[in-house]
């Protein structure tokens, strides 16, 4: 499948094409969680993946890390083909993507300290004496607003979300790793506790000159953090673009309904209706075509069959559909 | 339901009044206070927002009415509802309200619904149990409820368990549930929070029809001022157990005078803003209700707050719009507010900031 969307740069830290993910589901059937997705990730570039539950964000995050490893595809970074990857370049690539998750409160070893916690990393890979790990952590802890003092005499149901979430990101940065995936990071928060972790993520990729992957549901918090924003729906991306250019001209059909769908805080904007069909297919047998096709209130018989390729609709916005609500660029038009 | 019916319920006395609700719970730390002197009232027909953030008392209080606490919680005050005391009342002289006239829609459905119980069965037992219909007719009307709440092929799913459903079905189902023996107040604690966004607008929605159609009255409990501001008439904002402003919505909104609202408000990213835009944050955490700080209880983490709010408790007073009441001493558009707010802008605070920075 082409992808114009992958671009031609010299400081692509990760590249992602054509990734499959497909997980057994018995009797010979398989979910198909995602099928064939493609983006790539610049230095310091902020990506963010939205979606609704069961469109592959998640998955593609986690394909990723190899964790597990993807049906088929490429995800090259830094150099390396990941996928079939020995175990052992693995491992020591994986301390260069780190992750983030949703439940800040699960992802931590309740019989931790938080502090030792954030330093086994350090600790597995020997990086540096228990001084030198002492002194990283510190540093890392006070950046993302942890009192270290009291880190190393509490366990993490002593903090609240907020806190322990802002303890993932200091375990995740303490290796100094070039690309974080945040999968849904902010969305089990408070809204006040929301905006002191974005605001943080956004100190942190300025400080540490982070290059992040944003995974969420929500697409104003993805617009506020994403220098880029790619839309999935049912395993495949349907519209990739700048961030601002994403919401000020949606193409796709599915961007336009999960634009509507969010409540405007303003009782002046009456909230609009939901033009959406049905339920959402199962990924154990995808609608052929394009996969929105049957909730699609546009949708006619070559969306039936035919499955839409990504396409040009200028300013390095690109959408998968048959029927854009921007007019797609033709090729040799656009420059 | 004609309009000339509608007016003439609506004008009738509040469906619900409560005066100084106090919930407080007994704990080894010494007593929660996690409600503390709550009044207001909901006429029939409205819908009413509870907002705050966890630990408010938002849910706290909603389960204080429905008489759903457990039996470390002291309860007192007065909850008039259609003119009967419901403080004090045990489980047995609660149950008669419970279905008939007050129900709850929970956050998660996947807890909430009976696992091995076909959905067909859960909508029925309130049917037989609080209506005393017959099988059949239970049946019969648990299809309709599911036709109500626009689940597709109603009589293949009532066999169905809720593993088979999807979230959103789910939760109408629990929404079916709730409308079964037709109450007069729909209770919906965070109804949305699990689900994702298209269906959230869809059950929103559908909330907002069957209140109409119902003439039924709704307390919506959320976090987010979004999902109230296009979904009530009214808003009350709660914060360390307490009312901080209540409004009706369109004039909380307009003429918002709690600093701790606007700043809920403000911390929501908005989709019309660029991105990176810097997003004001209200910081520290929500007060201990064990030992609350003295005077105004968000004081401090209130970017406005004086001496006289660390020391005096702002009582409740109303603005020129008399259902209109704030409890603060420097509200926004006060000129103690206004100094202190051209102050905070000229240093850069992180509570105030709305313009853009960062980026790449």
């Amino acid at each position: 499948m082409s992808a114009p969307h992958l671009r031609d740069r010299d400081d692509l830290v990760l590249r992602v094409e054509d990734l499959v993910v497909e997980f057994p589901a018995g009797r010979g059937r398989k979910v198909h969680a995602v099928s064939g997705v493609d983006f790539d990730l610049a230095r310091g570039e902020t990506l963010g993946i939205v979606g609704e539950s069961g469109c592959g964000k998640s998955t593609t995050g986690r394909a990723i890390m190899q964790m597990p490893a993807p049906t088929g595809g490429r995800v090259e970074f830094e150099g390396l083909n990941l996928v079939g990857l020995a175990k052992r370049d693995l491992r020591a690539a994986r301390t260069r993507i780190q992750m983030i998750f949703q439940d800040p409160i699960s992802s931590l070893n309740p019989r931790r300290k938080v502090w030792d916690s954030v330093a086994d990393p350090l600790r597995i890979w020997k990086r540096g004496s228990e001084a030198e790990i002492a002194e990283t952590v510190d540093r890392v802890l006070e950046s993302v607003g942890i009192d270290p003092i009291r880190a190393r005499e509490s366990r993490p149901h002593e903090f609240s979300g907020g806190q322990c979430q802002r303890i993932s990101i200091a375990r995740a940065l303490v290796l100094d790793p070039a690309v974080i995936i945040c999968d849904e990071p902010v969305s089990a928060l408070d809204v006040s506790v929301q905006a002191q972790v974005l605001n943080l993520l956004e100190d942190l990729k300025a400080e540490f000159g982070l290059t992040m992957m944003f995974i969420a549901h929500d697409l104003a918090v993805v617009k506020n953090v994403s220098d880029r924003v790619a839309v999935m729906y049912l395993g495949r991306i349907c519209e990739i673009a700048d961030s601002d250019d994403l919401y000020a001209r949606p193409a796709h059909p599915y961007t336009r309904v999960l634009l509507d769908s969010i409540p405007v805080p303003d009782p002046t904007v009456t909230p609009t209706h939901v033009d959406l069909e049905g339920e959402l297919p199962s990924p154990m047998s995808p609608p052929p075509g394009c996969r929105f096709n049957t909730r699609c209130s546009s949708a006619d018989e070559r969306c039936r069959s035919e499955v839409p390729e990504m396409r040009s609709i200028g300013d390095g916005h690109y959408v998968a559909c048959h029927h854009p609500l921007v007019t797609p660029v033709t090729i040799g038009q656009f420059v | 339901m004609t309009p000339l019916q509608t007016e003439h319920r609506t004008d009738a006395e509040p469906l619900l009044a409560l005066e100084d609700v106090r919930t407080h719970f007994r704990t080894e730390r010494g007593m929660v206070r996690a409600v503390d002197g709550v009044s207001l009232t909901l006429k029939r027909g409205r819908a009413l927002g509870i907002v705050g953030e966890s630990g408010s008392g938002k849910t706290v209080l909603s389960r204080t009415i429905m008489g759903l606490l457990p039996s470390t919680a002291e309860v007192t005050g007065s909850i008039r509802y259609s003119g009967e005391e419901l403080v004090g009342r045990g489980r047995s002289t609660m149950r008669p309200y419970w279905g008939r006239e007050m129900s709850m829609v929970f956050q998660n459905p996947m807890v909430s619904l009976n696992p091995v119980m076909k959905v067909g069965e859960q909508i029925a037992e309130p049917l037989r149990l609080h209506l005393g219909m017959s099988r059949a007719d239970a049946r019969a009307t648990a299809v309709r409820l599911l036709t109500d709440v626009r689940i597709p092929e109603p009589e293949r799913r009532i066999g169905q368990y809720p593993h088979e459903l999807s979230g959103g079905m789910r939760q109408r189902v629990m929404i079916a549930i709730a409308l079964a023996c037709g109450p007069s107040l729909l209770f919906a604690d965070e109804p949305t929070t699990a689900l994702d966004v298209t269906v959230q607008a869809q059950i929103l929605e559908l909330v907002a029809e069957q209140r109409r159609d119902r003439n039924m009255s709704v307390v919506l409990v959320t976090h987010d001022l979004g999902v109230v501001a296009g979904h009530t008439d009214e808003i009350a904002v709660m914060y360390g157990g307490k009312l901080v402003e209540t409004a009706p919505t369109d004039v909380l909104f307009s003429e918002m005078r709690m600093p701790y609202t606007m700043s809920l408000l403000r911390s929501i990213p908005r989709l019309d803003d660029p991105s990176h835009t810097r997003l004001p944050v209200i910081s520290g955490r929500p007060p201990d209700l064990v030992d609350p700080p003295a005077g105004c209880r968000f004081a401090p983490r209130c970017a406005y707050a004086r001496e006289r709010c660390h020391v005096e408790e702002p009582p409740l007073v109303s603005t020129s719009h008399p259902e209109h009441l704030y409890a603060c001493w420097y509200p926004v558009g006060s000129a103690e507010f206004a100094e202190r707010d051209a102050e905070l802008r000229a240093a850069g605070d992180v509570r105030v900031s709305i313009s853009g920075s960062g980026g790449s």
